[in-house]
């Protein structure tokens, strides 16, 4: 049988969780035995180039960008797994969600303390090639369906290995206390 | 500092626990308490500023800005909304020119949705200026407001009076009985101190086992054995003991305390009386919903009656030591204050967020001492079985659930009202009383009972079969149950206290599940993530108000499964509802760019 492909990717998220994937050490040999990457920050491989079997987000919705790459990704996977509190919850970012998104630009890039005086023009950022924000940062499964989700913030190294070796080999995933608990 | 101030707060002896009264006191005055107001009432009970300023953004009627010289709360409950609640809304929007949850920009008007005011046999209704406007017409609507513009008092739109004492001359209010029934106990023939002259005979002890022999059981909606209550209380080691009546009525849909209230408070009063000689308190208090506050000067005149009596004060019929007095403590519009602790909680100036338990109440409750609470029915009906006997008591009803139950039935029926029946009556047999036929469901016990389906319209109330506080939702044929059950989410979110996270968010995710199933885009995942997840709100809330809140829309699941898969998408396993267009919408037109196609 061939190896599994993995792709991976980070929308509204500060990397931390792809850095808590890395967090396992020697073990990634191992992980390179397992499985095949394909899109992925961890190869710098940019699109696709064929189906892949798992999916791991990193990070919510907060802009059209992200909602293109997650709907791209669940195209191309057939399981995904939101990683980590913003794939999740939202997260951080999501803290915006109670605040209108002008007034946020505003607060940015008009009234902020390093902004206010030095944008005489109130400009506000609006390159076609820039991707435009989402009302409200949206947590994965509200854009998407998404398989499983693994928590914290980032979750451990010892969750992911768990749940990537479960996933690949089929077995029951351990779930032992420590890896769960985050206080 | 004003000396207003001042004088309220030592009206209240300087008491931080009397902080629901000088906060309703302040408030009376203006319509508001001020930001100056709560930094003086601070002060001067030695307490932080956001001690006050929790209890008061707590409570729905309290509030710290001014919400015009004529405050409308408009019931937006089920059967509110079934009378036509929304065109009365949008009436008064018009006529005022504000939305509702604002004041009018000329202050006049303030505009408020407010949760079951108690009134549902008279719907739509609403309180303006505390002073209850029932079956409120578009015709009314504008008339009130033309009149308010022109400087009528809100006293002077009152048109007619309803029946009973609620037209003497210390209620005038336009609210009607409607009891449709009159039963062998609280709606009997009776004369105040009946009950109270057979004290003279008894130790508490017999009166406490009186009360465990008739097996009365809580009115209030939970159902424990009063009797078995009272003796815990009186075992409890404690330096005082106090009795608290439980007049919140805020389960949407009930409304039979407030025909206790104004035709038979003097039994209820006894009831508190009696209560406090078996337990030995010295201190009753009555724990009054502020939507009935036009029942005030009522109750404060029997009460005083009482005392000229000699039923309440030192040595109360001649009984040595037999010391007892009863005040009224309003609440401020919040439906989990009917919830025993959190009643305690409110009673004693603070926010009403319910107390983990064990201890319970009758070991550690008012101010830290044993403590009974009942509800209303519940202590009247130990008047009469103080009276007239146990035996006499436990001959009505069934084997578990003696005497009678006070039915609130509202709804799409020709008779709404409050109905005095022996436990043991079956659905279809109240159904045909109350005049409803083509029924399609009954919400048994409000939105924390069940609903129920006609195939279950045989089954009987009573404890052993559907227990209930007494509210009867009837929902005629044409009805959608999916929109009933959206009210009633509605109904928890707004009085959810906030303290456990499940009752906090879970009732939000579950009701916007129901919204994305009634919008068309839910499919059978929804579904099965509704019914697994509601049934962790029993486990995972600290209170009755968590525990029940997905009653609902569980057992309205489990009964008209058939309503919610009509709604549900085929052949699809995933709908997030998401919309990239809509979700740009706003950032586009903040940046001033179009949305992408
Ligand atoms: C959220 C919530 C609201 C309640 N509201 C009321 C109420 O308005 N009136 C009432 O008598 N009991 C209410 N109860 C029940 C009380 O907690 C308590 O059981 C009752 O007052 C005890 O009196 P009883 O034994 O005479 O029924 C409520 C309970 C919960 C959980
Ligand atoms: S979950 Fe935590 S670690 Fe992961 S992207 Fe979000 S903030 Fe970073
Ligand atoms: S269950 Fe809800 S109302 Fe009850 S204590 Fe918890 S948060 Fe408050």
């Amino acid at each position: 049988m061939s190896k599994p492909i993995v792709a991976t990717t980070s929308l509204a998220g500060c990397f931390g969780c792809h850095m808590s994937l890395l967090d396992i050490d020697e073990r990634i040999l191992d992980l390179i035995e397992l499985v095949e990457f394909n899109k992925s920050p961890v190869d710098d491989i940019k699109e696709f180039t064929k189906m892949c079997d798992i999916g791991i987000i990193e990070g919510g919705c907060c802009n059209s960008e992200n909602v293109h790459v997650l709907k791209d990704f669940r195209k191309n996977c057939k399981i995904l797994v939101s990683l980590g509190e913003c794939a999740i919850m939202g997260g951080l970012p999501a803290m915006r969600n109670n605040i209108p998104i002008e007034e946020c630009l505003q607060e940015a890039y008009l009234n902020g303390p390093s902004t206010k005086g030095h944008n005489p023009d109130g400009i506000m950022p609006n390159d076609e090639e820039l991707p435009i924000l989402l009302n409200k940062v949206y947590p994965c499964h509200e854009v998407v369906k998404i398989d499983y989700y693994l928590p914290g913030c980032p979750p451990r190294a010892d969750l992911i290995w768990n749940a990537l070796v479960a996933l690949v080999t089929g077995d029951e995933m351990k779930l032992p206390y420590e890896v769960v608990k985050f206080d | 500092m004003s000396s207003n101030i001042q004088s309220i707060v030592e009206k209240y002896g300087k008491n931080e626990t009397r902080l629901m009264d000088i906060l309703h006191d302040v408030h009376c005055e203006n319509g508001f308490v001020s930001d100056e107001e709560i930094k003086e009432i601070a002060l001067l009970l030695n307490i932080s500023k956001v001690d006050v300023e929790q209890t008061l953004t707590f409570y729905h009627f309290f509030s710290k800005n001014p919400r015009g010289k004529y405050t409308v709360y408009l019931n937006n409950s089920l059967v509110a909304k079934m009378m036509g609640r929304d065109e009365i809304a949008h009436t008064f929007e018009k006529a005022t020119g504000t939305k509702f949850g604002t004041v009018s920009d000329d202050g006049l008007f303030g505009l408020y949705d407010t949760s079951c005011i108690g009134m549902n046999d008279q719907e739509p209704a609403a309180i303006i200026n505390g002073i209850v406007f029932p079956k409120i017409t578009t015709y009314r609507v504008k008339e009130l407001v033309k009149s308010f513009r022109m400087g009528s008092s809100v006293q002077d739109m009152i048109n007619s009076f309803g029946g009973g004492q609620n037209q003497s001359e210390l209620i005038h209010a336009m609210v009607t009985n409607n009891l449709n029934r009159r039963g062998a106990v609280i709606f009997s023939d009776y004369t105040p101190g009946e009950g109270l002259e057979k004290l003279k005979s008894m130790s508490p002890e017999d009166v406490i086992a009186e009360v465990k022999n008739s097996n009365i059981r809580g009115r209030g909606g939970a159902g424990f054995p009063t009797g078995l209550k009272w003796d815990f209380c009186s075992k409890s080691p404690g330096d005082e003991k106090f009795v608290l009546c439980n007049a919140d009525e805020g389960e949407p849909g009930t409304f039979k305390d407030r025909v206790i209230l104004t035709e038979r408070p003097s039994l209820m009063f006894e009831g508190m009386i009696i209560a406090g000689y078996a337990i030995g308190a010295k201190q009753g208090i009555l724990y009054l919903r502020k939507e009935y506050e036009y029942l005030k000067n009522h109750l404060e005149f029997v009460l005083n009656e009482f005392r000229e009596k000699g039923f309440l004060g030192k040595s109360i019929l001649g009984i040595d030591g037999f010391d007892y007095d009863i005040r009224i403590q309003f609440g401020a519009g919040a439906y989990v204050c009917g919830e025993e602790s959190a009643l305690i909680e409110s009673c004693e100036g603070k926010r009403g967020e319910p107390r983990n338990r064990p201890p319970f109440p009758v070991q550690v409750g008012y101010l830290n001492q044993p403590t009974i609470i009942n509800n209303v029915e519940s202590l009247s009906s130990v008047t009469k079985i103080i009276s007239n006997g146990s035996v006499w008591f436990k001959s009505m009803g069934t084997k578990e659930s003696s005497g009678t139950k006070l039915l609130s039935i509202s709804g799409d029926l020709k008779y709404p009202g409050t109905f005095e029946v022996e436990w043991g009556m079956s659905i279809n047999e109240m159904l045909e009383m109350a005049g409803a036929s083509d029924v399609k469901a009954v919400q048994v016990g409000g939105p924390s009972g069940r609903l129920i389906a006609p195939n279950e319209f045989h089954r009987t109330i009573c404890y052993e079969d559907l227990p209930t506080g007494g509210a009867m939702i009837v929902i005629g044929e044409g009805r959608s149950i999916l929109e009933t059950v959206m009210n009633f989410m509605d109904f928890f979110i707004d009085e959810s206290c906030g303290s456990c996270a499940p009752c906090r968010y879970l009732t939000v995710i579950l009701r916007n599940k129901l919204k994305k199933i009634i919008d068309g885009k839910g499919v059978s995942k929804d579904l099965e993530e509704i019914v697994h997840w509601g049934k962790q709100m029993k486990i995972a809330n600290r209170c009755g108000l968590g525990q029940s809140a997905a009653n609902p829309i569980l057992t309205s699941i489990e009964n008209f499964r058939g309503e919610y898969e009509a709604k549900i998408e085929k052949g699809k396993d995933y709908d997030t509802e998401f919309d990239l267009n809509s979700a740009i919408i706003e950032s586009s037109r903040a940046v001033g760019r179009f949305p992408e196609a």
